[in-house]
């Protein structure tokens, strides 16, 4: 064997021993990382129920804040839209989470302003129709969508009495670890799940509405911040006369 | 009544072969939508996170509810033992086979994830009425498979009559359950009525036999084999009476909606104030869909013209899509009744400010994605009849009367 043929050996070796290095060390890694994040792997349990009380009396109109919060911890503003589209149409297409309402009453012409999003049914339409039960309910009340397995019929979204969920019309560039999110597939509000998954106890709009207006807590918790609340003043559910026990309650409409 | 044969359609090879080269055409055309609509994502579609079901769901509905009241004429035959329909029940069974694979095909090519279909294959949440519904087209495909079967091979013929009561009994049932797709849907003010269920049974009677007619008659046609008028003047007789169960049907639904002050704004909407839903009600799903074609059937002069019998088949077929699209679009278009009592007057998510409906036009690729379902249907359907024994010779006054002899 001459030098040459040696040296091109000893050299394909290297290579060969660097490439399984490189291919080898992201799992490496990553099983390390997830050994090291076990409680996460822990089922979340039903002693928690993550609930939310609104007061519209709190809630300014004109205000936007619990939007903008939103989109940003869930990476909505990401969202762009696509090049060559019609901005009307697209403004009807675009995912949101949570969305800001004026109400005026029928009778007495009194207004009312409030955040509107997913209600976190006891009992979710969403659940019941969707054929693969990628919409689901975890056991801490949190109604959330199972991305790997939507198939974009969007049946929950014809089933949901509160008009909570988007589904994703275009192609999304550019989004955040924590919440990805795929072209053709329903969501909506979660209740900053990946937040509580991490043991913070609070949701971004509540975080961002300086009024107060928010209050998210565990509803099976009677000391919690949110079940004081809801003992201390009067509140509704949205088209209660549906009985599917939200999660979410409001004050003063 | 003679024995009846039947043979593969005979037409000339280039006839023939143009006939699949256009409908090819067309099924090519709603390829490419779909690749532009998947590509891009539904952006490029007139669907919006309000009105989430667009035109392919019209197509779909219409279609796979016309399949299951294809085979009605084979189940007159089989099951309830009409002697002169027995010969009509092939292409009957063949037509309810390939408008369901129409009508799912435009479905599924629509779904956000198609290619995750595997997984609605493999993942079931059985309180879901889809869900069912998966398993009721397949095994009606397969349920009405085995029907044709045990209709063509003699030595299979003492198990026909219970697979073509099992298959009559499986196609009421797939309706209900298409049906029940929007009469589940609590939330809405146009669905969440158990009369739909029983309504789209009785629409997939009129649907499925106006299919039947047009195809029955044009295959015949171009072939030149005979049908004679007894033949003709029953399944236009049917058509009719069909067509007026559905006016019954529509007159009940709308009138014990009347009846509830909650339903008002839902039915002035449809009824009165709804722009185009209020003009395909009246005109397509009313007018087109059923006095027209009951005017035509019973018209003493007209109703035995065989122009008359296309006209009024035509006109079913039109009708019924102008009825699924009101229900579909009309009922999504109609703002949900999310706080009772008060007027939404801004809204960041377009919930219906003041009242006002939910804007929906359809664009050309999702139309042609739902007429490709039709094509799709229709060059299923003239290969079957082409490679196997699905038409009668000769349908005939002397060859399919059972009473021809006696009068």
């Amino acid at each position: 064997m001459s030098k040459l043929e040696q040296e091109g050996r000893r050299e394909f070796l290297k290579k060969a021993a660097a490439g399984t290095v490189v291919t080898l060390a992201p799992g490496v890694m990553l099983h390390s990382l997830s050994a090291e994040a076990a409680p996460r792997t822990e089922p979340v349990t039903g002693k928690v129920r993550w609930g939310m009380l609104i007061d519209a009396n709190k809630c300014a109109e004109g205000c936007n804040d619990c939007v903008a919060a939103c989109d940003k911890e869930n990476g909505l503003n990401l969202v762009d839209m696509p090049e060559g589209a019609d901005e009307s149409l697209w403004e009807r297409q675009r995912p949101r989470w949570i969305r800001q309402i004026t109400l005026k009453d029928n009778l007495t012409g009194r207004l009312t302003s409030l955040p509107m999003m997913c209600q976190h049914c006891e009992e979710p339409p969403c659940a019941d129709v969707c054929p693969t039960g990628a919409s689901f309910r975890r056991a801490d009340g949190i109604v959330m969508v199972d991305r790997h397995i939507c198939i974009g019929c969007r049946y929950c979204m014809m089933a949901c009495p509160y008009k909570a969920r988007s589904f994703i019309h275009a192609e999304v560039a550019e989004k955040l670890t924590h919440t990805p999110r795929g072209k053709g597939c329903v969501e909506s509000c979660n209740f900053c799940v990946h937040r509580l998954d991490n043991g913070q106890t609070t949701t971004a709009c509540q975080d961002a509405c300086k009024h107060q207006a928010i209050i998210f807590g565990d509803l099976n918790d009677p000391q919690s911040a949110v079940s004081q609340a809801l003992k201390k003043y009067p509140s509704v559910a949205i088209r209660d006369d549906l009985k599917l026990n939200p999660g979410v309650r409001y004050s003063n409409i | 009544m003679k024995k009846i044969h039947f043979s593969e359609w005979g037409i000339d090879s280039p006839r023939y072969w143009g006939m699949l080269a256009l409908l090819g055409a067309f099924v090519a055309v709603a390829g490419l939508s779909v690749l532009y609509m998947e590509h891009n994502g539904h952006w490029v579609t007139g669907m919006t996170n309000q009105i989430v079901w667009g035109m392919p769901h019209v197509f779909a509905i219409f279609l796979i509810v016309a399949a299951s009241g294809a085979l009605n004429v084979a189940s007159i035959g089989t099951a309830f033992d009409k002697k002169v329909y027995k010969p009509l029940g092939r292409l009957s069974a063949l037509l309810a086979i390939t408008l369901l694979a129409g009508g799912l095909a435009v479905l599924v090519l629509d779904l956000g994830q198609p290619g995750r279909l595997l997984i609605a294959m493999t993942h079931y949440n059985f309180k879901s009425i889809f869900a069912w519904n998966i398993y009721l087209y397949m095994g009606f495909m397969a349920v009405v498979a085995l029907y044709i079967w045990f209709m063509m091979d003699w030595r299979m013929n003492k198990y026909y009559k219970p697979v073509g009561i099992l298959a009559f009994l499986w196609r009421i049932i797939l309706t209900t359950g298409t049906g029940s797709i929007f009469g589940f849907i609590v939330a809405r003010q146009g669905y969440d009525a158990a009369i739909l269920a029983p309504m789209f049974v009785i629409m997939s009677f009129a649907y499925g036999l106006a299919v039947y007619i047009l195809v029955l008659m044009f295959t015949f046609k171009v072939d030149g084999r005979e049908i004679g008028d007894v033949v003709l003047r029953r399944l236009k007789n049917l058509l009719g009476v069909f067509a007026a169960a559905v006016f019954y049907f529509t007159l009940v639904y709308h009138l014990t909606n009347l009846y509830g002050t909650e339903n008002h704004a839902y039915e002035a909407f449809i009824l009165r104030d709804g722009g185009i839903y209020t003009l395909l009600f009246w005109g397509g799903w009313v007018f087109v869909g059923c006095l027209l074609p009951i005017g035509i059937v019973y018209h003493p002069a007209l109703g035995k013209t065989r122009g008359g019998i296309i006209a009024a088949a035509t006109a079913v077929i039109l009708g019924g899509l102008a009825t699924v699209y009101v229900i579909v679009i009309g009922g999504q278009a109609f703002p949900m009744a999310i706080f009772p009592g008060k007027t939404i007057v801004a809204s960041g998510f377009f919930d219906g400010v003041n009242g006002q409906p939910f804007l929906y036009s359809p664009t050309l690729a999702e139309t042609l994605l739902g007429i490709g379902g039709i094509a799709l249907t229709l060059l299923l359907t003239f290969i079957a009849i082409r490679v196997l024994r699905f038409l009668p010779t000769s349908l005939a006054n002397e060859v399919a009367d059972p009473h021809y002899a006696k009068s």
